[in-house]
């Protein structure tokens, strides 16, 4: 199972060590297409839609999300990405520095967006990444998807579409990997 | 980690030297680049500021004259939302006969987190960073150093010719005088490039030992094999000095002129840290052709100056050593 290192992500540093396989590659592949359905349903169709990935672990999944999404309404949605550094709260708490350029690919101005990130842990992610959408325009409405809501929220922040409702303790790390995801912990 | 700034390690770090960048100064060099891609991307944007520093007081304290440098640093401070404070020196306590230590301190007494300094004395950042407890940019010291000119013009080289590593640099003019000429060299040759120095004898430090850079009297024999020629002002107030017969010599001899710009192989770039000379070390063709690229080298001062700020008050790591620290 995986063994990845983590320099930037909860809790900063150490190499994350897998325990369980929660989801399997195919099962993220099916959660992909169930919350594609939900995203069309949601919104009627994807007239206006724009997937934002946030950097890093959500940028692959908004583009898988795209490409289900062309797949069953023959439409493309343009996928932008988002980096939230800037925009933490935790500047100068831990170390905070970008993973990757933001690249939006429009304005944003009466779209609707769809924020995709591989975990939804605390909030306070989204929480920024809220702050740093304002400044590329007045979306039309702002949505949540995630692969994973581990729960332990500081924030009042809810999913809109989510792959899998997962228990943790506070102490454990989801890893979300292009093979599967994995629970597991941080070794120093 | 330099040793100026251990003093309060991970509380009190400095940007002095191009040293200053890492133990391994080309990895640092590259971080902070990487770093900048995302600043040109805020640059770009319809509301060019993210409150990465909010809170946070930056204060320029220049007691030399300069506007784009001290512009620059406050531009990259406001993006950073940080608030800024100029330490103007012709209207201050100095002229009253206040000491440089006395002034640092009434500074810090009023909860600066960064100090942004320039002076024509070098090493004055330095004693200014071992009396304060902010972290202490150097924008130009004498004939030391000025890092910053050094990281934005490596950030330029990379944005049109993909990287420093390899290219074949000239510095022409007045590298005696030269602060911006001495961050050069030390931040280009850490990058791998082949630097030439080409000046008359005179505008030579005296000695270049340790400088790992060849060296040339004749500009002609030197452009025809040059990726990226920077020039170097010809400073006015050293003709005073005589070291050249007279600008118009140093124009015939130096200079970049319409033909000499011509020698330049095809895409090659043409910097200058500005304020440029046209007529002197620029002929005004060359100083508006394509290939030339000084409005650039201003444009990416800001988001380099944000990166440097960034990385002093904000990220909360290491120079060059990653985000573990």
């Amino acid at each position: 199972m995986a063994e990845r290192e983590r320099r930037l992500t909860p809790p900063y540093g150490g190499v994350f060590v897998a325990r369980t396989r929660v989801m399997s590659a195919e099962d993220m592949q099916r959660a992909t297409w169930r919350m594609a359905h939900e995203i069309i349903e949601r919104n009627h169709g994807l007239d206006g839609l724009v997937l934002i990935g946030l950097q890093t672990g959500g940028v692959p999944l908004a583009e898988r999300l795209a490409e289900a999404l062309h797949r069953i309404e023959a439409t493309t949605v343009p996928v932008g990405t988002l980096d939230v550094a800037f925009y933490r709260d935790d500047i100068g708490l831990r170390p905070v520095l970008p993973e990757a350029v933001t690249d939006i690919p429009c304005d944003l101005d009466g779209r609707v967006v769809v924020l995709v990130d591989d975990v939804l842990f605390t909030g306070r992610t989204i929480r920024a990444a809220l702050d740093a959408l304002a400044d590329h325009g007045r979306a039309r409405a702002v949505q949540l998807a995630v692969m994973v809501d581990r729960g332990h929220r500081e924030l009042p922040i809810r999913p809109d579409f989510v792959g899998k409702n997962l228990p943790t303790r506070r102490d454990e790390v989801v890893d979300v990997g292009a093979d599967g995801v994995d629970l597991g912990e941080m070794v120093k | 980690m330099s040793p100026t700034a251990g003093r309060r390690r991970g509380e009190h770090r400095d940007l002095l030297t191009v040293g200053d960048l890492g133990p391994d100064v080309a990895g640092g060099i590259d971080e902070l680049m990487v770093l900048t891609d995302s600043f040109v991307e805020v640059s770009e944007r319809q509301i060019p500021k993210v409150p990465a520093l909010r809170g946070r007081t930056v204060v320029s304290l220049f007691f030399e004259d300069s506007t784009r440098t001290r512009l620059s640093f406050e531009t990259a401070a406001k993006r950073l939302s940080a608030d800024t404070m100029t330490f103007s020196v012709g209207t201050s306590s100095l002229k009253k006969g206040e000491s440089l230590r006395d002034t640092v301190e009434t500074i810090e007494a009023m909860g600066v987190d960064a100090i942004v300094v320039r002076h024509g004395s070098s090493g004055v950042p330095r004693q200014v960073a071992q009396w304060a407890e902010a972290s202490v940019v150097n924008a130009g010291d004498g004939w030391h150093e000025h890092p910053t000119q050094a990281l934005l013009d490596c950030y330029t080289i990379r944005q049109h010719a993909g990287g420093v590593e390899g290219k074949r640099i000239a510095i022409v003019g007045d590298v005696k005088h030269s602060r911006v000429a001495r961050s050069d060299v030390a931040a280009f040759t850490a990058l791998g490039a082949e630097v030439t120095l080409v000046a008359p004898p005179t505008l030579l430090p005296p000695s270049l030992d340790g400088w790992p850079v060849k060296v040339s009297h004749d500009i002609d024999s030197v452009l025809a094999t040059t990726d990226v020629c920077y020039l170097l002002r010809m400073q006015r107030e050293r003709m005073t000095e005589a070291l050249v017969p007279s600008l118009r010599e140093y124009t015939a001899l130096y200079g970049l002129t319409a033909r000499r710009g011509d020698l330049l192989p095809e895409g090659a770039l043409v910097m200058h840290p500005g304020p440029m000379n046209r007529g002197v070390e620029i002929a005004a063709e060359v100083a508006d052709r394509p290939g030339t690229v000084v409005v650039d080298q201003v444009r990416n001062g800001v988001a380099v100056r944000m990166a440097v700020l960034f990385l002093l008050l904000g990220s909360g790591t290491e120079w060059g050593g990653g985000a573990d620290g």
